[in-house]
């Protein structure tokens, strides 16, 4: 034999260099679009720094009319579409929305003062702060109105540190405030909508009974209206501790210049947060990072939810979520094992199994109107008729309207499939002889299943139910018509008896996205906020995921078949 | 079990010769009589997968709390004789059977007995040791348990008593609500017998039970299997005729789904009727 017949590569080389290609296209591509959504998500929390600039005087990317000095953050330094020579552009973040009617503006490079395109000044006292409305504003402080006489200005020595401390305790005034509006009033606010509800019933009742009945009636209504009467009085009291804390609120304000010249007063409860960005150590800009990022995750959002946190939002889709998986995986396993374990093989079962995996590719939309259709009209507008006589009485639907259990349901059906083939695939894979050892025991076939199939395969049904919630939580289309709202004003999980309210509308990470990214006025804005909220939904899904996986290895662990 | 589906092989004649036939009764009828007769295969007993017959003509009688071997080829239908007795083979679609199979007198075909009464009667090991993804403790008394009895100190009781029939007590006494299936091989099928026995049986199927095991644990099983049957009447399938001669009081050799011969092991191992016997147990063919 000569040498070269044994350096002759193995039939097939080339095949497995095109797997592995598949294999590395694939990851990178996976890896490309987690990195864009990762770096995009998570610096929008990262402090920048504000430059104060100047225009040449023939620019026309002036920010204001009158001068052409200004400020800003770059959001993005790009090269000008459509240019050769590699000439740049800025955008900056301006902010100050009240007064430009703008809040991001595209400055080409070129346009920026001789002295300004080298080097960037970075003013050290001016600052950024973050309002309730109109968003962020970048300005130099002039002085402070403390009470209705005292004035306290910019030069006097302590006065960032007295600023700081005031908007913080409005900070806090604010989250009292919000809480008694939120829970005591809350409360208040049920029991007044029950009550209103019965009485709009009863006056329907009236107008349909005979005379005689009249007067049972009217004083049933007296009753009720009293007990209003009763709430409302409480109402007041609170209303007017929440009002005074508001007043409060606008006791001091603020009064700043723009860079561009403009002078405004605002009240300190406006503000949210105000800082000096250039003024930041790398220790308080993490601080500020960290805060902004919990702000993001724990806070409601503002403004049309262009501004602020989105909390509800992570907790709708939580919720809703983990309803999917209570709903899908009984129902789920129960049918697959009926069809593997049960079924005679025939032309019906395979039409079953057929069925089911096809419905894997019906549109999710098309699930959507199934579920307005069912869920809500048909099942939700019976449970209305059947139970709360009071709500289809006054014409107010309860459980016959979109909510966060008609969504789940929606979504349940829609992964079954997926719960159905996985679950059947783990049946399968459990050993004959494991069976086998069971009915020789003398176990019933029901018992065999579920004392020893059921366990050897538990792994694989999370596995289902991991790839469930996967697809559950992205989904978006159907819930768009089975009660995702863009701002829900309660969580359908809160401290009001009966605490899970179903029946409550939600807010979803995934609609979200798109209301704040599609549907917003201010797409540029809104960027930010897209990506970050895209990031958070990925983050949840893999949390919920490895909780998912840290139980299937668990249960690998304890019920490990690899002895067969 | 794989083997069970196989065609019977062609290489040989396999008519029957009546004289087979009458010289194995003969020879059965003369060594077990009825009192000591515990499962009787009778009436012809024929038995089919789908139109494939597997087993044809068996009439052969199991003596009480002896340990009876089924020897034979690949593919000549010993295991599926074993699996008849604890009906196993109603898993499969499309069987089928002629003549009949009775235990303690009572026919195991008949359609009024629970046939899970009858395999509580009638235990089973298997060809690869199959323990539950469960505790020790919890196969050893899942027999009990799907019959409804959960009773503590019966429970604790029936552990102990199989584990020491078994042999494995000292070994696992002190481990009995760890995993299973974290024994060796041989400790894993002697916990399947122990859960076999669990439920008080009166026969023990065991179908190669040492196939899958190294020979210090096929040792050990042997010896129990010498000590089990002074309780319980124990018919084993083996492919290993040493085997079959250390542990089996009667041998059974089948060939292409025909008993051939059957009778004293000894006898048949050292003086057999039969020329395909002898060059069966002689190791010409097979």
């Amino acid at each position: 034999m000569k040498l070269e017949d044994l350096k002759q590569r193995p039939a097939g080389e080339p095949m497995v260099w095109l797997t592995a290609m598949g294999l590395a296209l694939g990851t990178v591509m996976v890896v490309c679009l987690l990195w864009v959504i990762f770096v995009n998500g998570i610096t929008v929390f990262w402090p920048k720094p504000v430059y104060q600039l100047e225009l040449d005087a023939n620019s026309t990317h002036r920010v204001s009319a009158e001068t052409n000095v200004f400020a800003g953050a770059i959001s993005m330094d790009r090269e000008i579409t459509g240019a050769d020579d590699g000439t740049r552009e800025y955008q900056f973040f301006v902010g100050n929305k009240d007064i430009y009617g703008f809040m991001y503006k595209f400055v080409p490079q070129a346009d920026l003062v001789e002295s300004d395109r080298t080097k960037l000044t970075q003013p050290k006292d001016i600052m950024v702060a973050e309002r309730l409305e109109y968003g962020n504003a970048i300005f130099y402080p002039v002085s402070m109105q403390l009470g209705t006489n005292e004035v306290l200005r910019a030069e006097t020595p302590d006065f960032t540190t007295k600023l700081y401390a005031l908007v913080e305790e409005c900070n806090e005034r604010r989250a009292k405030y919000t809480a008694l509006e939120k829970k005591d009033i809350g409360r208040i606010n049920h029991a007044i909508r029950k009550i209103d509800i019965q009485i709009k019933a009863l006056t329907a009742d009236k107008t349909t009974k005979e005379v005689q009945a009249d007067a049972a009636l009217t004083a049933q209504i007296d009753a009720k209206e009293k007990e209003k009467e009763k709430w409302n009085a409480e109402y007041e009291i609170l209303a007017k501790q929440a009002e005074e804390m508001r007043e409060a609120q606008e006791k001091d304000s603020l009064t700043y210049r723009l860079v561009t010249g403009e002078e405004k007063t605002l009240p300190l409860g406006d503000f949210v947060h105000i800082y000096q960005p250039n003024q930041f150590g790398i220790g308080d800009k993490v601080g500020f990072f960290v805060s902004q990022f919990w702000g993001f995750l724990s806070e409601n959002p503002r403004e049309a939810n262009m501004e602020g946190g989105i909390f509800p939002a992570i907790f709708g889709t939580f919720v809703m979520t983990v309803l999917m998986s209570i709903a899908v995986m009984p129902f789920g396993v129960l049918a697959a094992i009926y069809l593997r374990e049960y079924a005679k093989d025939g032309l019906f079962v395979r039409g079953v199994r057929i069925a089911v995996n096809n419905l894997a590719g019906v549109p999710s939309i098309v699930f959507g109107a199934f579920g307005v259709g069912f869920f809500i009209y048909m099942a939700g507008g019976t449970i209305d008729r059947l139970f709360f006589p009071d709500y289809v009485a006054s014409k107010v639907p309860y459980f016959g309207t979109g909510g966060i259990l008609w969504a789940s349901l929606t979504l349940a059906l829609m992964t079954v499939p997926v719960v159905v083939v996985s679950t059947e695939e783990a049946l399968a894979a459990v050993p004959r002889a494991v069976r086998e050892g069971a009915l020789a025991c003398g176990a019933s076939k029901w018992q065999t299943i579920q004392r020893v199939v059921l366990p050897a395969s538990a792994p694989g049904l999370l596995t289902g139910l991991i790839l469930a919630m996967a697809r559950g939580a992205g989904e978006v289309a159907p819930l768009m018509l089975v009660g995702v709202v863009k701002l829900a004003p309660e969580l359908p999980i809160d401290s009001v008896a009966p605490f899970i309210h179903l029946d409550y509308k939600f807010m979803h990470l995934g609609f979200h996205i798109y209301d704040v990214g599609f549907q917003s006025p201010d797409s540029e804005a809104a960027k930010p906020m897209v990506f970050a909220t895209t990031f958070l939904l990925i983050l949840l899904v893999v949390v919920m995921n490895l909780a998912a996986i840290l139980i299937r290895n668990h249960l690998k662990k304890k019920y490990s078949t690899s002895a067969f | 079990m794989t083997t069970l589906m196989s065609e019977p092989e062609t290489q040989e004649t396999s008519k029957p010769q009546p004289a087979d036939q009458t010289a194995a009764e003969s020879t059965e009828d003369k060594a077990v009589n009825d009192s000591e007769t515990l499962i009787e295969v009778k009436d012809n007993f024929g038995f089919n997968y789908g139109s494939t017959q597997v087993l044809f003509d068996l009439n052969l009688r199991i003596p009480n709390r002896k340990v009876t071997a089924l020897i034979g080829p690949s593919g000549c239908g010993k295991s599926t004789l074993l699996r008849c007795f604890n009906r196993m083979n109603d898993l499969i679609d499309g069987i089928s059977h002629t003549g009949d199979i009775t235990i303690g007198g009572q026919s195991i075909f008949d359609p009024a007995l629970e046939i899970i009464s009858l395999r509580k009667k009638v235990g089973m090991v298997f060809q690869k040791y199959n323990p539950f993804p469960k505790t020790i403790y919890e196969n050893v008394v899942f027999s009990l348990r799907v019959s409804g009895r959960n009773n503590k100190a019966l429970l604790d009781e029936t552990v102990e008593r199989s584990l020491r029939r078994s042999a494995l007590w000292d070994e696992v006494k002190d481990r009995l609500h760890e995993s299973a299936l974290g024994l060796s091989g041989g400790q894993m099928q002697r916990l399947c017998i122990a859960r076999a026995i669990a439920n008080e049986p009166e026969v023990i199927l065991m179908d190669e039970p040492c196939s899958a095991l190294d020979p210090i644990a096929t040792g050990k099983i042997e010896e129990l299997i010498d000590e089990l049957k002074t309780d319980y009447t124990i018919v084993i399938v083996t492919h290993n005729m040493q085997q079959a001669t250390r542990v089996s009081d009667r041998t059974a050799f089948f060939y292409l789904g025909k008993l051939i011969e059957y009778g004293e092991t000894t006898k048949l191992f050292t003086n057999p009727q039969e020329k395909r016997t002898e060059d069966y147990v002689s190791g010409r063919f097979g």
